[in-house]
């Protein structure tokens, strides 16, 4: 069990930090390096709870996509990031407060928070209960079928993003040659060359 | 005390499979390209070592003796950082592949989705080299490489997941076994030709959306358009020299030596014999492991000799429009069939 | 869930030593070159590449916002992988529910990749 703490402490221990660091960094790049580093962590910290999916999950979508997304806009759309900066003394006092504000809250929901004993006794239908089976398994137990509105409601989540980055992100952009494959490929001898007659000396116009 | 031995144990083996894979890619480097030159007429290096055995070998040593240069425009730490990533990322992924049955470092249950998350990861280091560099090829070829890498991701989830469909677990150890015990040898009455259970023939589109897939997600030729000399100069590389070079070519080619055990894994039934009769079954899995693997690494190579380079658009055409449906549509089929002939695991 | 810690911090400290290892090793060949190799430092080394020109301007520029449509495309096809991976685990105790639910799921996200390809966000020029 003691090593189970000593990872858990170091996990996060490093996770508080580098999510410090994300917000004291001075350049953006690191800001997202760091992020990244929190998100590690954060698997870490799934791992040791024994929910390996979430994990390895957490992983391929939040640092594999998401960060990859962050470290494009930040590295490459060229703001000045020093300019944003200029407010920072201004809007501290009401940063502050919004941000003590969130923090009593937490604690109070999380003071307040009990797990009804019987929870752990008695776990939900369908939910895994044997070490036997993997979690991974036990989640697609349960998400198809017994949370089937709120899968359902994600996939429409996904689709207004889709449709929403699509909205707000493409440009036609006129006069662009671009290949067409079925064009190309249905040319035929016909439409592509042409044989005439050379009178001799005259040469053919254009 | 017990735990201290066990320790010493693990870091045995991940020392021994290290090295063992280190060796194996120096010489996969030098087959890579003796296989160029045989299909060019050249004949390839052969100068130092018997018939230039010991090349790969010469070439780490100048490596290690270069001058290490670092751009005076570069973010020194990140500079360096990113060839760090690119190299222990690709050399993680070899913790979870068991070239054995029972033979892996780390046998954890969601085995897939870990060399998934890694090679989702592989895009990093070629970022972070790319803006570091604060040059303005890198600049291009990072991100070209970023578009690439993410688009071909997507075709080979899918194929993971049409594998998956057909054995019920992410384990890769499960994944071999599941090739070994079921199949079409078993329902034509043979269980002995074991090559017939294999994915590869039932789930043949697959194969071969996943081997392309797998060149472009390393960025190997025909698609290696982040590094292409004739327009790039060498793409994200071109401000690295020495070692962190090195680590650069080294990720590059774990990645696809890793690219090539997974589909051994996937598609080739990982360590099983072809034929599961004697003198087949006297050869331990091991060496059937290294011979699919060596096998995928020669149709890689071969790609590389013969197929001229996409154009950029094309290749994202091919990610996006062909392949993406095409994977799709697979998962929805074999999801089908399997449900309406009973064959779910 | 006591029980199946041990288990597995079993699994995943093989993992997290040889993901070690494997960075010792990348980090001992970063830094060898450092201490041994032979160096002559000069300033015309350190300049960007650039053909031979002196490097016009910064080399950090805007660009094309078809990349970050890419990307952005890419995180909500990666998400629909992820709700992929339990599915096909569990495909065995699902029976044709879950086969029906998925192909809802897919279905829409299907509407989404028709529109997206009809209004050209997947043209390459």
């Amino acid at each position: 069990m003691s090593a189970v703490a000593a990872f858990f402490y170091l996990f996060s221990a490093v996770a508080v930090a580098s999510a410090f660091m994300v917000v004291v960094s001075r350049n953006p790049v690191y800001s997202v390096l760091f992020l990244i580093l929190a998100f590690v962590n954060a698997a870490g910290l799934f791992l040791l709870m024994g929910a390996e999916f979430l994990a390895m999950i957490l992983v391929v979508v939040y640092v594999g996509a998401v960060a990859v997304l962050f470290l494009f806009v930040v590295m490459m759309l060229d703001v000045d990031f020093s300019e944003l900066r200029q407010g920072f003394i201004n809007y501290l006092p009401v940063g502050a407060m919004v941000g003590i504000a969130l923090l009593v809250e937490i604690v109070l929901v999380v003071g307040t928070w009990t797990i009804s004993p019987d929870l752990i006794r008695a776990p939900a239908p369908g939910a895994a209960t044997a070490a036997a089976i993997s979690n991974t398994e036990a989640i697609g137990q349960v998400l198809y079928t017994r949370y089937i509105y709120f899968f359902q409601a994600a996939g429409l989540i996904l689709l207004v993003a889709m449709i929403g980055a699509i909205v707000l992100t493409l440009r036609e952009r006129p006069g662009v040659k671009r290949q067409d494959i079925g064009a190309q490929v249905a040319r035929t001898k016909a439409t592509a060359m042409e044989v005439r007659k050379v009178a001799s000396g005259a040469g053919l116009e254009g | 005390m017990d735990l201290l031995i066990n320790l010493a144990i693990i870091l045995g083996k991940s020392l021994l499979l290290l090295v063992a894979l280190l060796v194996m890619i120096a010489y996969l480097l030098y087959a890579d390209r003796k296989i160029w030159a045989a299909v060019q007429l050249r004949r390839g290096p052969n100068v130092v070592g018997p018939w230039g055995l010991l090349q790969s070998f010469a070439d780490l040593l100048k490596f290690v003796l270069k001058e290490p240069v670092i751009p005076a425009g570069a973010n020194k730490g990140l500079f360096l950082l990113a060839p760090l990533i690119t190299c222990t990322l690709a050399l993680s992924a070899w913790a979870v592949i068991p070239v054995s049955a029972g033979w892996a470092i780390a046998e954890i249950n969601v085995g897939i989705l870990y060399i998934f998350a890694i090679s989702s990861l592989g895009v990093y280091g070629v970022i972070i080299g790319g803006w570091a560099s604060n040059s303005k090829y890198p600049f291009l070829g990072a991100l070209r490489s970023a578009a690439q890498m993410v688009s071909y991701e997507v075709s080979i989830g899918f194929v993971i997941i049409t594998v998956l469909l057909c054995v019920g677990s992410l384990n890769l150890t499960a994944i071999v076994t599941a090739q070994e015990t079921r199949g079409l040898a078993h329902m034509i009455g043979l269980p002995w030709l074991t090559f017939l259970n294999w994915f590869w023939l039932p789930l043949f589109p697959m194969f071969v959306v996943f081997f392309i897939s797998a060149l472009a997600e390393t960025n190997r030729p025909p698609f290696d358009l982040p590094e292409a000399e004739s327009e790039l100069v060498a793409g994200y590389m071109v401000e690295y020299a020495s070692t962190p070079y090195l680590l650069f070519m080294l990720g590059e080619y774990v990645a696809i030596v890793t690219m090539c055990a997974l589909t051994t894994i996937l598609f080739l039934g990982g360590w099983t014999a072809p034929i599961a009769l004697p003198p087949f079954t006297w050869v331990p899995g091991v060496v059937w492991f290294v011979l699919k693997l060596c096998f995928v690494f020669f149709m890689f190579a071969m790609v590389k000799a013969f197929v001229p380079r996409y154009r950029y658009d094309q290749l994202m055409r091919l990610g996006w429009k062909v392949f993406l449906p095409i994977s799709l549509a697979c998962v929805v089929i074999v999801a089908a069939v399997l449900q309406v002939m009973g064959w779910v695991p | 869930m006591t029980q199946t810690l041990p288990n597995l911090l079993n699994d995943y400290l093989p993992l997290g030593i040889f993901i070690a290892v494997s960075g010792v090793i990348g980090l001992a060949l970063l830094i060898a070159p450092f201490a041994v190799a032979f160096k002559s430092p000069d300033p015309e080394k350190l300049s960007a590449y650039e053909c031979g020109f002196n490097a016009f301007d910064d080399a950090r520029m805007k660009f094309d916002v078809r990349f970050y449509l890419v990307a952005i495309l890419f995180i909500i096809f990666d998400l629909e992988v992820a709700f992929l991976f339990p599915w096909a685990v569990a495909y065995g105790d699902l029976g044709w529910a879950g086969f029906w639910s998925m192909m809802v799921f897919l279905g829409v996200l299907t509407i989404g990749f028709v529109y997206e390809w009809k209004k050209g966000a997947l043209e390459w020029d």
